[in-house]
């Protein structure tokens, strides 16, 4: 594999915490492979800050390998940067040219209020999960996993929404901040999976009202949501939501 | 001599007799019981669904911004469980069987044979839970095989089954937060274990968004950590996996065992410069359908693609046609390092080699053909055919291949290398993951029990799942029907106080150095030490000096390291230096067992002891036993050896041949 070596400027958002005001700041960075990670630039950025006695970026992120959900990152005004079906943690600079600015933010949005720099709180989803986000059965109720034959397309449905990694870059990416997508694909996950069908109308009805608590907006269908995510979650399970809402609220007491 | 607890009576009986016996608590004294449950992977999620379902007032705690973040979440391949549902012979025997001669007869049978049975189990709560395990067209669920087996007994989800069942355990967990069983506090870090009168009774955890140092009480504490991985810095853990937890418990009392146990997984993506942060596997699950080779001729200049088959070595089918491109991860590794040593490797950094689809993408190519009843088809048309199945399979690791590396893994050999991946070594637990702290347990990967000197793929997840499910909420219930007199103890208590004063005085001392280098930089090269030193091959000479120089750089580290900001805030430099400190005592300690289990067996491999042929040489007769260190203070531990008692199998070499 050929390496090739860049100098590029990142303009990156810093914010002390969530009560002072931010601003960007820009930064050189010189010598950077082709072949790093865009957060092992940032490493890079962060070694040199720390060296020189500055005070380094902070940023979210975990396993790098595209799965925990915890990096972030608005890059060039796109989340998670400008590959398809990515995870910030798993693009790499060949996406950028030397000479290039690359431009940081923070997810924004209210409900994900910023921790500091581009580290922001997105504790709203565990309790837009714990709202209903689950199949009530306790350890050591479960019957024979093949008692209940699920029928593949079903299963193979359930799965694609299951892969959600709770990110919030569909939040992030909505003009509106609406979390329809992250909220659809738990309910579309558990709705098509028979062991969900008993909870299946008050999880709905409780999980659209607690996202609502938490100030995320509505959905007005543009699909940037879709579009954004890493994992590619079908629009479709937001057309799936919007049934069982319906269908729940006009069958709920 | 240490006392583990297995229960009296047949291997077969022991667990069901223990269950049959144990003491219990009653729902009203559950209610006034607190446990504390450090880390929400899938043995603390689990856990804490499970002891927070039973009624217990549950107290969970991980660094990350979520319980669902954590690094169960990156497991690939699969789950085992002995369901025999392919009718090929499965059973809770053959599980337990594999299980212990794939850890080189360092694990202690009752553990493994009580996993074992508890592995069906876990996979019906999983579906009840709605796990969406990959199905047959029937509706029924599908398996697969995994390296060291000859069954298909691995359960799985696309290549992301780890995520599925955390997902799973973590809206068990979130429903018990709705439910007021459980409090999470994420984003907090575990900085001391609280005890009195010599049981745990409480931790010390530090708000990482305020930097506050917290005071929490709890009748048991489960420590639920995970591995320690990352004292090599580069492995496949995610950033933040750290020893701390389990460090801390360790210098209250808790005994580490077998620390220089470590796993080095075969396939993962080669490293490819200085800059790496961390590696990434590609899953064991590859190598059912993939197989590895390397060149035949040294100095081979040619691409993969044109190197004829005469001109390839698939040394593992070479070595051992029994098992093939499946023999278990450290054979699998020790061998790929032995072919990039004699200079066979591949590459640029020639310290990788080659897995190959083409093979498996024109079989199932073919299989499509007669499955859809085509005739007159080329074989561009069969690729293209076999090529859909494979990316249905392991489409997923195939995109992370491509973006990682930039090579098209359909068209071109994916290059691999081994990297550490899984520490079977972790705190010494008895019978009921109880350490030698009483009150305090370990649970999942920070524990050392079931897995002998090397584990096998798809047993993590079932590991941490029967710990937290199946086996803590019995084995911790059985201890805290002790405690119904005690009330719970106010935080006011001078342990607490003390004991916080500790952390606080440590954490002010880090940031006084007020040196000139990162943590990171720290990390760095403690984990090129010890990678040269007690990775893949080890030796006398060698482990010396690792232990000198990891002396060496404790003492730079104390004396130059830099952590800008301040301590009352969200800090993670600060957060990392805690952690560095911890690993930095660690890889001591990690050395030390190295160097005085003189033997090699699973993956540690010491280059004084191996068979003419280069296979690892273990020494039943003055090996078979679990180091337990005991921490006496500064560089200083005491050896403490746990027998190890084979009375339904009988030991052997291993022979993947």
């Amino acid at each position: 594999m050929s390496q090739n070596t860049m100098n590029l400027k990142v303009k990156v958002w810093r914010q002390k915490n969530a009560n002072t005001v931010g601003a960007f700041v820009t930064y050189d960075v010189a010598s950077i492979s082709d072949e790093m990670s865009f957060l092992e630039m940032l490493d890079i950025l962060n070694e040199r800050l720390i060296t020189e006695g500055g005070d380094p970026v902070a940023f979210d992120h975990d396993c790098r390998e595209g799965i925990c959900g915890m990096c972030s990152l608005y890059i060039n005004g796109k989340p998670h940067g400008p590959w398809q079906a990515n995870t910030t943690c798993q693009l790499h600079m060949r996406a950028f040219k030397d000479g290039e600015t690359i431009v940081i933010e923070p997810w924004r949005a209210n409900s994900f209020p910023i921790v500091k720099d581009l580290t922001v709180d997105r504790s709203a989803f565990d309790r837009i999960i714990q709202a209903g986000g689950y199949i009530s059965v306790n350890t050591g109720n479960a019957v024979d996993g093949n008692s209940l034959p699920i029928e593949k397309q079903n299963a193979d449905d359930a799965f694609a929404a299951a892969m959600c990694i709770g990110c919030g870059a569909c939040v992030a990416a909505c003009k509106n901040s609406s979390a329809m997508l992250f909220l659809s694909a738990k309910v579309s996950h558990l709705a098509l999976l028979p062991q969900g069908a008993p909870e299946r109308k008050s999880r709905v009805l409780n999980m659209v009202a607690q996202m609502d608590k938490e100030g995320f907006g509505s959905c007005t269908n543009t699909g940037a949501c879709e579009a954004t995510c890493p994992k590619e979650i079908s629009i479709a399970n937001i057309a799936r939501l919007n049934k069982e809402y319906l269908g729940a609220s006009l069958s709920a007491e | 001599m240490l006392d583990s607890k297995i229960p009296a009576g047949k291997l077969d009986d022991k667990w069901v007799d223990y269950k049959g016996h144990c003491k219990l608590v009653n729902p009203a004294n559950k209610r006034k019981m607190e446990v504390i449950i450090v880390g929400t992977g899938l043995a603390g999620a689990s856990a804490a669904a499970a002891m927070g379902e039973l009624g217990y007032k549950v107290k969970a705690f991980c660094f990350q911004d979520s319980p669902r973040r954590a690094h169960s979440i990156a497991a690939q391949g699969g789950i085992n469980a002995a369901k025999n549902y392919q009718n090929d012979g499965d059973s809770v025997f053959r599980l337990f069987y594999d299980t212990i001669k794939g850890g080189d007869y360092r694990a202690r049978e009752a553990n493994v044979h009580r996993l074992a049975e508890v592995s069906a189990n876990i996979i019906d709560q999983c579906v009840a839970q709605g796990v969406p395990f990959a199905r047959e067209y029937g509706g029924l669920l599908s398996n697969r095989s995994f390296g060291g087996t000859q069954v298909q007994r691995t359960f799985y989800a696309a290549g992301q089954t780890g995520q599925q069942l955390l997902i799973g355990a973590y809206q068990a967990l979130e429903r018990q937060v709705a439910l007021g069983n459980v409090t999470m506090h994420a984003r907090h870090e575990m900085l001391d274990i609280v005890k009195i009168d010599g049981k745990a009774r409480g931790i010390i955890a530090r708000n990482l968004i305020t930097g506050e140092l917290e005071k929490h009480f709890g009748h048991a504490v489960l420590i639920c950590s995970g591995g320690y991985g990352n004292v090599f810095y580069l492995s496949t853990n995610a950033m933040g996996s750290n020893v701390t937890a389990a460090w801390k418990a360790h210098k209250q009392g808790a005994y580490f065992a077998n620390p220089c146990f470590t796993q080095i997984h075969p396939t993962c993506i080669p490293v490819s410069g200085d800059h790496q942060s961390k590696l990434t596997l590609m899953s064991e699950s590859l190598r059912n359908d993939g197989r590895i080779w390397v060149p035949k001729n040294l100095g081979e200049t040619r691409k993969a693609n044109e190197i004829p088959e005469a001109d390839r070595d698939y040394y593992l089918e070479r070595r051992y046609p029994a098992f093939g491109n499946l023999v278990p991860r450290d054979v699998a590794s020790r061998a790929a390092k032995e072919r990039c040593d004699a200079g066979y490797g591949v590459g640029t950094s020639k310290q990788a080699v080659y897995l190959d689809y083409a093979a498996a993408i024109e079989r199932y190519g073919k299989i499509e053909v007669s499955k859809q009843g085509l005739s007159n088809i080329s074989h561009e048309a069969i690729v293209a055919l076999g090529k859909d199945v494979v990316k249905e399979k392991y489409g997923n690791l195939f995109d992370m291949y491509a973006k990682i590396t930039g090579e098209n893994p359909y068209e071109v050999p994916m290059r691999i290398y081994p990297a550490v991946h899984y520490t079977m070594g972790g705190l010494w637990v008895d019978y009921e993951l109880q350490t030698t702290v009483p009150g305090l347990y370990a649970l999942g990967e920070a524990n050392f029990s079931d897995h002998g000197a090397n584990r096998l793929g798809a047993s993590a997840l079932m590991q941490g799942l029967a710990d937290g499910y199946f086996v803590a909420p019995y084995t911790v219930g059985n201890n805290l029907a002790d405690e119904i007199y005690n009330a719970a103890i106010p935080t006011t208590h001078p342990a607490f106080e003390e004991a916080a004063k500790k952390v606080a005085d440590r954490i002010a001392s880090l940031k006084n150095i007020n040196g000139k280098q990162s943590a990171e930089s720290f990390h760095k090269r403690l984990g090129k030490i010890i990678w040269n030193e007690c990775g893949m091959s080890r030796n006398a000479t060698g482990l010396k000096q690792a232990i000198a120089d990891v002396q060496a750089l404790r003492k730079e580290f104390w004396s130059d390291v830099r952590i800008p900001g301040e301590i009352n805030e969200y800090n993670p430099e600060l957060d990392k230096a805690n952690r560095v400190a911890d690993f930095i005592e660690l890889g001591e300690l990690m050395c030390i067992d190295a160097l005085t289990r003189e033997e090699s067996c699973g993956g540690h491999f010491r280059e004084e002891y191996q068979t003419p042929e280069g296979e690892a040489l273990r020494d039943d007769e003055n090996f078979m036993f679990v180091s337990a260190w005991e921490n006496k203070g500064d560089h200083d531990w005491t050896l403490h050896k746990e027998e190890l008692k084979y009375d339904v199998i009988k030991p052997s070499q291993r022979n993947y041949k």
